[in-house]
């Protein structure tokens, strides 16, 4: 295996986590909900998702129990901001801080536990390829996932009208409300689908990137996945080019450390965060007005009667 | 804004702390953790040895502890516990020196231990562990199990204590292989296991087949394990989480000296001191020596034995820097205590620059 290959391979695993968290909260921002819980429901995702897997000794179950955690979470956050109307900023910073606590209280029977690693795909032939074999075609389940997860964000965003519906909430809740459209209905789904990539990510989290579970090792990812969807301008091929920038900034820095090319530690480490403000900056250029905000994004709904 | 968060649940578990405390006349020991008591590492070692405090004098003491208290807001949660009634309040991280030592000022009854800390006060003692005693050892382990020459190094901030056990590790390695050679990569967190995960991962890559660690997750020893390849655990003996590939590991041991220092407080005779404990006084010990061939294992307890015994000293003079100057020797026949907690270079051999 070559280098650049293993670069590679790294890259997609730091990637895909923030991918799949990205894609859920677009889909939630989109429908006009800002849902900032994003790090405490990846964090009950981690937790129940190695709990699940643990217990039922089977991945698949693990993942089941990451995205039913994650679902679960964001209901509460549903029925908070959607029922009760809400300030959404605090609700879901609250959200943050309870799932980051409630995670401790769940995974601390399973301190210590560790998992196998999950099977990668194994295509003879094509596996072995050089350079491009493992990439394409020797990942786990979880990265394709993503990658279909992104392509079907985007197929059903712009393609679909079920995915206008959404978007027409989320641009002006008032017409769409007037045209008869179930603002609040749209926004529930969009929100438990959100708790459901956060919750996959963290079960990729302590199921594949560690293969165990600890408190609080989302270590800020929620926070970089909410960036990422402002980054991506609210699209989903943006936000698969903003987490795979922000992955490989982030591996190349500790590439380049060991390399030992002589750029300090510091300097390197700070490197995906000016990345992405330069990204940033060079984006906002391009498309001055229209930063791609839906027009609704963080207001409260209340239906009139 | 995770920093914030982090302080709002360092404040809520502090609220938690307040309202349980009722009036007793026990002695309550306070406790400030870096990390999650979670992290298999360094806070898990702390608390063993909270627990060890509750064990052996239960009756007499009550325990808090905080956990996840960020080092730049940790005087808020010190000051917490010395208000509430704390008399004897451990706090557990380099970075919370200066706090200790202004809450301390504000309460002159309350005493303080400091971990790894290098300021005291009449009732500030520090305390740290001769950790570079067993990388020294890991060290030699290292270069003779590593098959391509290339040992590695996961470290956490490149602060004295972090760059003495590189230095460590790496003269143990060079005394039974000249030719090794180490890489180093620094996280710029002492935890964050998915970060940890990806240095080890970029070391692995670049040839380093053994891999040594300053941060404070398993996630490294993992990292080495998924590869096949060799680690060593740090803080506490993390062989459940990497069987076949820890070889051994620097086990902190707070427990005893908890104990003591609580007694003194119980009776009276708590002085402020500076305490610093290696593997002769059991602060330090190594885990058993696995997966090894017998030969290695034998001359790793040889050197273990060495050290303990005051014979082989891991920074015996004479000591060169990178270019080749040789370091004043302070303490004789090595290196003095304050050099070695002061240390901010690379020795000689080190192929890197050390981030200043």
């Amino acid at each position: 295996m070559t280098i650049v290959e293993a670069i590679l391979l790294t890259v997609v695993t730091a990637s895909t986590p923030l991918l799949i968290a990205a894609l859920g909260e677009l889909v939630t921002e989109r429908s006009g909900v800002l849902n900032l819980g994003v790090e405490g429901m990846m964090a009950m995702g981690a937790a129940c998702g190695f709990a699940g897997a643990i217990l039922f000794d089977s991945t698949l179950a693990g993942v089941l129990c990451g995205i039913l955690a994650g679902v679960a979470t964001s209901a509460l956050f549903a029925f908070i901001v959607l029922g009760l109307a809400a300030n959404q900023v605090a609700s879901g910073l609250a959200l943050t801080i309870l799932g980051l606590g409630l995670s401790g209280l769940i995974g601390a029977p399973f301190i210590g536990a560790r998992r196998d690693p999950v099977a990668h795909l194994n295509i003879p032939g094509l596996t072995d390829l050089p350079l491009v074999g493992r990439l394409f075609f020797g990942q786990d389940a979880f990265v394709y996932a993503s990658l279909l997860l992104c392509l079907g964000v985007g197929w059903f965003l712009f393609r679909t009208r079920k995915g206008l519906l959404l978007r027409a909430v989320g641009e002006n809740q008032a017409s769409a409300h007037s045209l008869g459209l179930p603002v609040l209905r749209v926004r529930l789904l969009a929100i438990l689908f959100g708790g459901a990539c956060a919750g996959l990510a963290g079960a990729y989290l302590s199921l594949v990137y560690t293969r165990f579970w600890s408190p609080g090792m989302t270590s800020g990812r929620g926070w970089i996945a909410v960036a990422l969807v402002v980054f991506a301008a609210w699209r989903p091929g943006w936000a698969f080019f903003g987490a795979y920038l922000f992955g490989a900034a982030t591996v190349l820095q500790l590439h380049a450390q060991a390399a030992a090319i002589g750029i300090p530690a510091q300097a390197l480490s700070a490197l995906p965060y000016v990345a992405t403000i330069v990204a940033l900056v060079v984006l906002s250029l391009g498309r001055r007005r229209d930063t791609g905000a839906p027009g609704s994004l963080g207001m409260p709904f209340v239906p009139d009667r | 804004m995770k920093r914030l968060l982090t302080h709002l649940l360092a404040t809520a578990a502090l609220a938690a702390v307040a309202s349980s405390a009722s009036a007793q006349d026990k002695l309550k020991v306070g406790f400030i953790y870096v990390g999650p008591v979670g992290d298999h590492g360094w806070s898990y070692q702390h608390d063993v040895g909270r627990k060890a405090i509750e064990e052996q004098l239960g009756d007499k003491v009550e325990t808090t502890y905080v956990e996840s208290v960020p080092e730049a807001d940790s005087e808020r949660a010190i000051e917490q516990l010395a208000r509430t009634g704390h008399k004897l309040i451990f706090t557990t991280s380099f970075g919370y020196m200066e706090p200790t030592l202004k809450v301390a000022k504000k309460y002159p009854d309350v005493k303080f231990e400091h971990a790894t800390g290098i300021k005291r006060a009449d009732n500030v003692s520090t305390y740290a562990a001769k950790f570079h005693e067993g990388r020294y050892i890991i060290g030699q382990i290292a270069a003779k199990m590593s098959k391509t020459g290339v040992i590695g190094y996961v470290g956490a901030y490149p602060i004295p204590e972090v760059v003495a056990g590189i230095n460590a590790y790496f003269l143990g390695a060079q005394s039974v292989r000249p030719d090794i050679k180490i890489k180093i990569v620094w996280a710029n967190s002492w935890y964050d296991p998915g970060k940890e995960a990806d240095a080890a991962k970029a070391l692995l890559d670049q040839g380093v087949d053994v891999l040594a660690q300053h941060t404070d997750s398993p996630a490294p020893l993992q990292a080495a394990e998924a590869r096949g390849l060799y680690g060593f655990g740090q803080a506490s003996d993390m062989i459940r989480f990497a069987p076949k590939t820890q070889l051994t590991a620097i086990v902190d041991n707070w427990g005893d000296y908890y104990v003591q220092r609580t007694k003194a407080v119980l009776d009276g005779t708590w002085k402020s001191q500076d305490v610093w404990g290696g593997l002769d006084s059991g602060m330090v010990k190594m885990a058993p020596y696995t997966n090894m061939p017998d030969d290695v294992k034998k001359m790793a307890e040889e050197t273990e034995e060495a050290i303990r015994s005051g014979k082989l000293n891991p920074f015996k003079c004479p000591v060169f820097k990178q270019d080749g100057t040789e370091v004043e020797c302070g303490g004789g026949t090595a290196l003095s205590d304050e050099q070695i907690l002061g240390m901010n270079f690379y020795v000689k051999g080190i192929e890197d620059k050390l981030p200043q």
